[in-house]
């Protein structure tokens, strides 16, 4: 059971962690700049139409996947870990609540609004030009939230635990 | 003030200033 529980549960929750946290660096790193530059020469028209939805499949759904395995790979302590109930919870319990604040980010935040600006939803300029700018800064706050919670899984657990804290 | 948000690497530096801060304060939490 421990296996299933820490072994597969610890390997899902990277493999989709890596899936949604690679899409966001990818639409912050990469994509925000490119289609600036795409529209600006009028060729951004593709990645608006298949690159966006299918990456944003993928990043929402592998949000949902890496929480639900983090949720499980906490299990009982999950109380522990939101409250700040013990000491060795505390660390990940940040890690906890900024990856669900990033969920909720994604969902809330980021997925409905994306909709409108690629035509999923109607909404007309004003509408597309407000939902962009909401888009884009949660998807910023989540690149933001991305490094403390980085550091925060990595420095809370295993054999390296006792290097930070 | 501009939003930090608004540049990528203002971005990362404000992740990194939110580590430091969020270390600190679980530091103290915890006592270590």
């Amino acid at each position: 059971m421990d296996f299933v529980h820490y072994g597969l549960g610890r390997w899902v929750h990277i493999m989709a962690g890596v899936m949604w946290i690679g899409l966001l660096y990818y639409f912050n790193f990469v994509n925000a700049a490119a289609a600036k530059a795409a529209a600006a020469d009028g060729s951004g028209a593709g990645i608006g139409k298949h690159v966006m939805p299918r990456a944003l499949l993928y990043f929402r759904w592998a949000a949902v996947v890496t929480w639900l395995a983090g949720a499980a790979l906490l299990g009982a302590h999950l109380p522990d870990a939101f409250m700040f109930r013990s000491k060795a919870c505390a660390p990940i319990g940040v890690g906890a609540w900024l990856g669900t604040i990033m969920l909720f980010n994604v969902w809330v935040l980021i997925w409905p609004n994306q909709q409108k600006v690629l035509g999923m939803k109607p909404a007309d300029d004003a509408e597309k030009n407000k939902a962009r700018r909401i888009a884009f800064l949660a998807s910023r706050v989540n690149t933001m939230f991305s490094i403390p919670l980085f550091f925060f899984m990595s420095a809370s657990g295993g054999i390296f635990r006792t290097g930070f804290f | 003030m501009k939003n930090p948000l608004d540049s990528l690497w203002g971005t990362v530096l404000s992740g990194m200033a939110l580590t430091a801060i969020l270390y600190f304060l679980v530091r103290s939490l915890i006592g270590g």
